[in-house]
């Protein structure tokens, strides 16, 4: 299958090795992966900040991207949900009905990560091999927009040599909230404290989820505190095997390139 | 086809209790700190979070009533002023008399004069969100009336001087050692060696509301739900207090959002069985009373409704804000709500707080004077899950937020960097060059794996408490593309 890989903004520009993980793991699983060049952002930060008019622009540089892919690929369950939920309905508000047609179609064929690999691939076991201990954090978007419910765990479960811990309190949010996280640092902070109690509490070397951007801010507010617990993308994760394993293993995956 | 508004305006400064004088953010800043606040929200909202559960789980068709109540709710609001004029026509005929309050000075002045005109200068109230929306008490209060709170958290907060902050249990805020406090300080005739047990606190309560119910001519009270059909009128309370003014006083005067009424009898069916289970966790609550007009020789002989807008079609002309009206101030969202836990209730000003006073508050009063309020959320949705009618709160904040950027006069320094931001995400060669810009940032970062802390505004709001990795040298797609040979 050919697969159009949207790296996402955040992604592409700060966490590069999320979207090369996830282009591995698809080849691994035999598919042929696409990058469109075009791409930059889905437009969701914009739409979730009160920039609805000025989304609009970047809805229709990413349809354009995208055009005529079979299937489009995303490490992240916030933008697929943005893409599913929002892209078309703010084309829509500003009278570009074409655009937001050509959106939901396009929404179709975009799929979050572990949808993908379940719902379309159908697979759970992707051959991935990760020897740490490892607690799961399902992110809001992909927990209530998408309702992606326990695949990342099901994924997660397969992949020889974890240790997988349940996190307490799992689905109350991280903090993040995109610019939230900005606007009212505070309480996204303790938000954030409550959120790194819990993963602290599995004694878990990695924290993952299925959204770079919540990583971010966990992940982030852990290097703060030099907790030595680290986030890790579930698509790196996934792509990380045997092969390219190195005498000096550390809790970074190993993603072979 | 140039549109016409035909409801009333937004609520009036200066009276009532929608506006705080602090936005979101620094009040939270506050309130953050404080460590007996943070217990005591922590330790309620998550009990009661875990009983709604549990209680919720029983029901077979619980996404059946949900979605019939939103339903309901939603036709409702979409005939609403036939059903409002078919209410006042049924408690008429029933011997009530309604009074139509286009906003909360309306509303008081009514409630004031009928007081005075029943000749007394006290009254005894049933909890109700509507009164202190519109600052009731503050009214009665100076035209010399004592307006006595019945419902023992908000006798708690009236006898504290303090405000409430949650919908259905406005003292939240306080434990019982801080309840203890406020009735050996306040409580006239208390027993000196009252102890915090919760049983002799609502002993102390009793004996001291008792002699008011006993005592008191006029009555007021809110209305969780109106019928139109029947001019009935419905209160759920847990205490009893509800019951003791509904029936005892001569005088009753109830003031209700006109977004309460509900077309038929019937309709009540979904929502008793979706309201007690969403707000305090039982299968059913202890007391729902009923009444209609007056009865000759049974509970009050004069029976005033007092139907408030104060906002309410305002809200109803936004398309997509009007599902906040559908609310049955439950609770349920307040009690999930993440933000709501860590912040508590006075922070958001006003006196409808959490999610639905997010999207509602700022509704009521136009979004100018709430600006803050619908970005007091981190859009996570645990609200519109537990929501009993299925609103959408998520959605309705996302949209008073670009209400807000829309309803700018002069460009924000934010709006500026958003429409670069648009024009950069929109253009392939421009986003690139966007993308180099930002690698420029690793020669902050001087060969480590994180930004130092100390950066500008708006970057220090994230790295006073959080890293922020170090940006790679090359994009995935600069890379992709280079050994894709593109």
């Amino acid at each position: 299958m050919k697969v159009a890989l949207f790296a996402t903004c955040l992604v592409d520009t700060m966490v590069p090795q999320v979207a090369w993980a996830t282009a591995v793991l698809l080849e691994r699983l035999g598919h042929e992966v696409v990058v469109p060049p075009g791409q930059s952002c889905c437009g969701q930060m914009h739409v979730n900040t009160g920039y609805r008019r000025e989304a609009v622009p970047i809805v229709a540089n990413h349809v354009r991207a995208f055009a005529g892919a079979e299937a489009i690929v995303a490490p992240s369950g916030s933008c697929v949900a943005s893409i599913h939920h929002q892209q078309a309905a703010v084309a829509r508000r500003a009278g570009e009905h074409a655009l937001a047609d050509e959106a939901a179609a396009l929404a179709e064929r975009t799929y979050e990560l572990s949808q993908f690999l379940v719902d379309v691939l159908g697979v759970t076991d992707v051959g991935a091999y990760y020897p740490h201990r490892v607690t799961y954090h399902p992110t809001c978007h992909s927990l209530r927009m998408l309702r992606v419910g326990d695949r990342p765990l099901q994924l997660l479960r397969a992949v020889r040599g974890l240790d997988l811990v349940e996190l307490p309190a799992a689905d109350q949010c991280c903090g993040f909230g995109g610019t939230f996280a900005v606007k009212n640092a505070e309480t996204s902070t303790a938000m954030l404290t409550d959120k790194m109690a819990n993963v602290l509490a599995t004694h878990a070397e990695v924290c993952t989820a299925g959204d770079a951007s919540c990583l971010m801010h966990i992940g982030g507010g852990l290097s703060r505190l030099r907790s030595g617990t680290r986030t890790v993308h579930l698509a790196e994760i996934l792509a990380s095997t045997e092969e390219a394993v190195t005498p000096h293993q550390t809790t970074a995956p190993a993603v072979p390139r | 086809m140039s549109e016409v508004f035909l409801g009333l305006p937004t609520a009036p400064r200066g009276v009532g209790h929608l506006r705080g004088d602090r936005s979101f953010p620094d009040a939270a800043r506050d309130s953050l700190r404080d460590g007996q606040l943070r217990a005591n929200l922590g330790h309620a909202t998550s009990t009661i979070r875990a009983k709604r559960a549990a209680v919720v789980g029983e029901v077979p068709d619980w996404e059946q009533l949900r979605a019939a109540g939103k339903a309901i709710k939603a036709a409702t609001m979409a005939r609403l002023d036939e059903h409002l004029l078919e209410l006042e026509k049924q408690v008429t005929a029933r011997g009530g008399t309604v009074h139509w309050a286009r906003d909360a000075a309306e509303a008081n002045a009514i409630v004031t004069r009928l007081v005075q005109a029943a000749g007394t200068d006290e009254v005894v109230k049933v909890k109700s969100m509507a009164t202190q929306e519109i600052g009731l008490n503050e009214a009665l209060e100076a035209a010399g009336i004592a307006a006595h709170e019945t419902d023992l958290a908000e006798l708690i907060v009236q006898l504290g001087e303090d405000k409430p902050s949650h919908i259905l249990v406005p003292a939240i805020h306080k434990n019982r050692a801080e309840i203890r406090e406020i009735f050996l300080r306040t409580m006239p005739g208390v027993d000196p060696t009252l102890t915090d047990d919760p049983r002799r606190l609502a002993m102390a309560a009793r004996a001291h509301l008792r002699e008011r119910f006993l005592r008191a001519r006029v009555a007021i009270s809110g209305a969780n739900f109106a019928v139109a059909e029947t001019g009935t009128l419905c209160v759920v309370e847990s205490e009893g207090n509800g019951r003791m003014c509904l029936t005892l006083p001569q005088t009753l005067i109830t003031v209700m959002g006109i977004e309460k009424v509900v077309p038929t009898w019937r309709d009540l069916e979904v929502f008793l069985q979706l309201l007690p289970r969403s707000s305090t966790g039982e299968r059913m609550n202890p007391y729902t009373s009923t009444w209609a007009g007056v009865t000759p020789g049974d509970g009050p002989q004069e029976f005033h409704l007092v139907l408030l807008d104060n906002g309410r079609t305002a809200v109803l002309a936004d398309e997509v804000g009007r599902e906040a009206l559908h609310c049955i101030r439950c609770s349920a969202c307040l009690n999930v709500c993440p933000v709501y836990e860590r912040a508590g209730g006075h922070a958001y000003g006003s006196v409808y707080p959490g999610p639905i006073g997010a999207v509602l508050s700022p509704q009521l009063t136009g979004v100018e004077d709430n600006a803050s309020l619908p970005y007091a959320s981190s859009l996570c949705g645990a609200c519109y899950d537990v929501c009993p009618v299925a609103i959408d709160i998520p959605s309705i904040l996302v949209h008073l937020r670009a209400e807000h950027v829309e309803a700018q006069e002069r460009t924000t320094p934010e709006a500026v960097a958003f429409q670069a931001l648009s024009k950069a995400m929109s253009s392939p060669r421009l986003w690139r060059l966007a993308q180099r810009a930002a690698g420029l940032g690793r020669f902050l970062a001087r060969g480590r794996p994180t930004l130092p802390a100390a950066l500008p505004p708006p970057a220090w709001k994230w790295t006073r408490t959080r890293d922020l990795p170090t940006p790679p040298r090359e994009t995935f797609t600069q890379a992709w593309a280079r050994e894709h040979g593109q």
